[in-house]
């Protein structure tokens, strides 16, 4: 299943580094991050312009929400959940530029991503309890605790697969889907498909963020 | 030989059953959040934000479904293994 032409994977194949798609495209998600932000931070003022208004939503959005469901040791984790939250947005966008290809429909960022969520729960689980984040682990019952044990470790374990792999599938499978139907009938019928696909885009942004969100929380709270 | 339409066979139906059971996950999710929203209208927002993170979660049991049946198709570790099979059989015969 080939892809077509991809504008900046043909600029990468000319200095003949064989990096994959989904490397160039995160790079040009960062560049654009970054140039935004840049842009939007320039001249902060107080009637803000088109570029900061626009900035100022997004992040009191993504405030907003952190607030809801962290609490407010949450607002320590501001910077990481919004990098994810813009970074999952725009490279599921992607998808819908011709020419363009969205690193999330890859395997390997969204395992990055789910991988980075799950390290980040064990490490703000220890640093706040200490050695005893292991008692998130008994449950409530102490001779039921071994058992209790292995199944935590699983649920845990199904926490970064169920990320990557929801991610990727959204992504993946709209790329899939796309494809057969601009084979189909190039005409209007992809249209449809593509209104869904910023559908997905914005949805699984959010789902993405919440989860990660709660499976902080999670190790946050005390145990019982 | 068979290797082969087993291979399609088995991505196509169970891409067939994985998407019934979403279906009927989904459907019951978006039936309590309209009645929800229709005994009380003002609440519409937090419920359609709870109905589509529930429905996003129910969503992904049929994308593992998906991802299981690319991999069968596209991604096939046993087709070389399969491939000498065949050809050591046709030769046998």
């Amino acid at each position: 299943m080939t892809h077509p032409f991809l504008i900046f994977q043909w600029l990468e194949g000319q200095f003949h580094s064989h990096l994959g798609n989904h490397v160039t495209y995160a790079w040009l998600v960062m560049a654009i991050l970054i140039l935004v932000s840049f842009l939007a931070s320039r001249s902060i003022k107080m009637v803000p312009g088109a570029v900061q208004n626009l900035m100022e939503a997004v992040v009191s959005g993504i405030d907003g929400l952190l607030e809801d469901t962290m609490g407010k040791e949450g607002k320590a984790y501001f910077p990481l959940i919004a990098t994810f939250a813009l970074f999952i947005l725009v490279s599921n966008l992607f998808a819908l530029i011709p020419g363009f290809y969205p690193p999330t429909a890859n395997l390997n960022t969204n395992v990055a991503l789910a991988l980075t969520v799950f390290v980040m729960t064990h490490i703000v689980g220890l640093r706040k309890h200490g050695l005893a984040y292991v008692k998130h682990f008994m449950g409530p019952i102490l001779w039921l605790s071994p058992l209790i044990f292995v199944i935590e470790i699983i649920g845990h374990i199904a926490r970064p697969l169920s990320l990557s792999l929801r991610l990727f599938g959204n992504m993946y499978g709209h790329e899939v889907v796309l494809m057969i139907f601009i084979g189909l009938v190039p005409f209007l019928l992809p249209v449809p498909m593509m209104l869904m696909g910023v559908l997905i885009a914005f949805i699984q942004t959010f789902v993405f963020t919440l989860l990660a969100m709660i499976y902080m929380a999670g190790a946050l709270e005390e145990a019982h | 030989m068979e290797f082969f339409a087993w291979c399609v066979m088995a991505a196509g139906i169970g891409m067939g059953i994985g998407s019934f059971g979403t279906g009927i996950g989904q459907g019951l999710a978006i039936k309590s959040a309209v009645e929800g929203v229709a005994r009380n209208p003002g609440a519409s927002g937090k419920i359609l934000t709870t109905m589509m993170i529930g429905l996003a979660m129910i969503e992904s049991l049929a994308i593992y479904v998906f991802v299981v049946s690319m991999i069968i198709l596209f991604a096939n570790p046993f087709v070389d293994t399969a491939t000498k099979l065949t050809i050591a059989e046709m030769v046998a015969r």
